[in-house]
């Protein structure tokens, strides 16, 4: 009924209206069973336990798949029998008359005419051109590939300043087998006041921050030699004339020195190694005109001694009082006994120390340059030929030749400090300059210029020194730096033909020179001759030159007057 | 009119080194030609082709330009082809050295 079910889902309760809005409160209850459906066994049979039970898990992205195909072309694969080109359906190609007929109908047709005409012209020149000439063979296939054309140059790869002061460079020397490169520092001034020792540096090529070694000598090195045959020693020669010896094991100080009294009287300025059993023996020069030789292990005095002083006649005694002052000395461990001295006057001249007599002690004398001769080496390839530097110009001398050199560089603009030959590359010559330019000279390139001039510095390079490996240059400057340049892959090899080559170009210019010798000899002698008869001629007649005199005084005083009439015109 | 195509060709067969001439028309047929049949057909259905894929080679490149000569040269021979709007004309020639 109606009204009944209405109860049960009607609830109705009655509330006084000043309860209304309080706080509702809740009260805790407890769990009450509600419903309870047990289980009913006589259902089991209706059911199988399934076992195992596969349940797929997964946790990735879910993903949906579509697929689209394009627009397909339909293709269908049939054969097709291709003899003969398209020939219209209602002719018989097989039938030659039918074939003929049509062709000849298109012959006769306008633009068939045209077309051949047109064409033909075209085709012609073609022909022709290809009957004229083959154009499509490789051109130049058979001539020979020219040599690439040679570039040299010359770059500064490290630069060794000198802690402390700068100092001119005096001499720089490289060891024998290693990387090390000693260099002397000394500032010539003898009117400095105060005189604090000045020191001296090993270099290790690779680092260029600070020196390897200092050398501490007691008065200024202006030479420092490496000993070829011993890597550790070094010889200096030192400005108060003494030499010392250096063991870079041991540290900077010298452990020989020889004494003042049997040392040199000037400044040394040159110290060399020279071939010997022990390989322990040095020789030494000063501008004091004597040349000293010195054993290492007992250096209290030399072992021997000669004075450069050219004598003309057998008889005369050597002096130092007359000696020349020695500007540049020279050795070559392959001539033992021999030697050479660059002085200041300007002559190179070549000593024997196996000499007896004054003059077979210096035996060939060769008047070099007009100033001191600041370099002086021999081609460590051709012996006979040697080097010299001095005042404006670099000469090269052949031994044989004792007028002139036989071959020389122009006058420079700049002085010329030092130079040396290349190691490797022997017609190469390295030159500095006071401008601070290293330039080569390449005999076998060009003879009239250098192949690569390079300005290394803004101050005077002094000393040249070229690694024996030939593509290493060190050069010292005015400022106490060291440059070491390295030169191009070219300049530091030698071809198998360059010996030929140089020694041809060698022999050609002494061939001249002694040509050239015979000749003035010959006038020299005439002119004697004529001399000697001329001269009992003039005996008689002293006035005569007299008047040649005044002659020329007379000619000489009108062109003098008529050049300062000259001037004088010219406003 | 007829003569002078017929002497053009025969002046073209005439140079040095001129193996053969031959004109095809559009249809691929070998109008007139100095070497045998099947030589003839054979270069007119090769070559036709050829020509046609060039001339799409360079009108592709630039539609202004158009193919004026096809040159190709082998060990042996030269094969020298001018197309026209309908017609092909084709020189077979051997290098002289």
């Amino acid at each position: 009924m109606e009204k009944q079910e209405k109860s049960e889902l009607v609830y109705e309760y009655t509330k006084r209206r000043k309860e209304f809005g309080r706080q509702t409160l809740f009260e805790d209850y407890g769990p009450e069973m509600r419903v309870s459906i047990p289980n009913n066994p006589a259902l089991y049979k209706n059911y199988i336990l399934r076992n195992p039970v596969d349940v797929a898990i997964q946790n990735t992205g879910t993903m949906s798949e579509h697929w689209v195909n394009s627009v397909r072309a339909e293709y269908t694969s049939s054969g097709i029998n291709h003899v003969e080109g398209g020939w219209p359906k209602d002719i018989n190609m097989n039938d030659p008359e039918a074939a003929q007929r049509y062709r000849r109908k298109i012959e006769k047709d306008d633009a068939y005419i045209h077309a051949v005409m047109h064409l033909g012209h075209s085709m012609e020149h073609n022909i022709l051109q290809n009957n004229a000439v083959d154009m499509y063979q490789t051109y130049y296939s058979e001539l020979p590939s020219i040599p690439p054309v040679e570039r040299s140059s010359c770059h500064t790869v490290n630069v060794y300043r000198e802690p402390g002061t700068r100092r001119p460079v005096r001499s720089l020397s490289w060891q024998a087998e290693g990387a090390r490169l000693a260099s002397a520092h000394a500032d010539i001034d003898f009117m400095r006041s105060n005189r604090s020792l000045q020191f001296s540096y090993i270099w290790d090529i690779e680092n260029a921050n600070a020196p390897d070694l200092i050398i501490e000598p007691t008065q200024p090195l202006l030479d420092l030699q490496y000993n070829p045959r011993d890597q550790h020693i070094l010889v200096g020669g030192m400005l108060n004339g003494q030499v010392g010896c250096w063991d870079m094991r041991k540290g900077g100080e010298p452990f020989a020195m020889c004494p003042p009294h049997v040392a040199h009287r000037e400044l040394v300025r040159n110290v060399l190694f020279v071939h010997s059993k022990t390989g322990a023996e040095f020789f030494s020069s000063s501008p004091d005109g004597v040349v000293k030789w010195w054993d290492i292990r007992s250096m209290n005095e030399p072992t021997d001694s000669m004075i450069i002083d050219l004598v003309k006649l057998q008889s005369d005694t050597q002096s130092v009082d007359k000696a020349l002052g020695i500007s540049a000395l020279e050795y070559e461990p392959t001539i033992p006994t021999r030697f050479m001295v660059g002085t200041e006057t300007g002559l190179v001249i070549g000593g024997n120390r196996k000499g007896k007599t004054p003059l077979e002690k210096l035996p060939s004398k060769y008047e070099a340059h007009l100033g001191p001769v600041y370099a002086l080496q021999r081609n460590p390839t051709f012996l006979k030929n040697f080097l010299t530097v001095g005042d404006w110009t670099a000469k090269v001398w052949s031994e044989d030749c004792r007028e002139s050199s036989i071959l020389w560089t122009y006058s420079h603009h700049t002085k010329l400090t030092d130079g040396a030959w290349n190691p490797v590359r022997f017609s190469l010559m390295l030159i500095t300059q006071w401008d601070g330019c290293l330039s080569c000279w390449d005999l076998l390139r060009r003879r009239s210029a250098p192949i690569v001039t390079a300005q290394l510095c803004d101050e005077p390079l002094l000393r040249v020194r070229p690694h024996e490996g030939g593509l290493l240059v060190a050069c010292g400057s005015s400022k106490g730096t060291i440059y070491l340049a390295e030169l191009s892959q070219n300049l530091g090899t030698a071809d198998k033909n360059d010996k030929q080559l140089l020694t041809h170009i060698l022999e050609r210019e002494n061939k001249r020179e002694r040509i050239l010798e015979a000749r003035m000899r010959e006038l020299r002698l005439k002119m004697r001759q004529d001399r000697d008869v001329g001269q009992q001629a003039a005996e008689t007649d002293p006035a005569g030159n007299d008047r040649d005199l005044e002659e020329a005084t007379v000619e000489y005083m009108q062109t003098v007057k008529d050049l300062q009439a000259q001037q004088k015109s010219i406003p | 009119m007829a003569n002078e195509a017929e002497e053009t060709v025969r002046k073209l067969s005439a140079h040095k080194g001129v193996v053969g001439v031959v004109v095809v028309n559009g249809e691929g047929i070998p109008i007139k030609t100095t070497l045998d049949n099947h030589v003839s057909v054979q270069y007119a259905g090769l070559l036709g082709s050829l020509v046609d894929k060039a001339k799409s080679v360079v009108r592709d490149l630039d539609p202004t330009n158009d193919l004026t000569f096809l040159r190709i040269r082998s060990k042996k021979s030269e094969v020298m082809v001018a197309p026209d709007k309908e017609f092909i004309l084709i020189v077979v020639q051997n290098p002289v050295e």
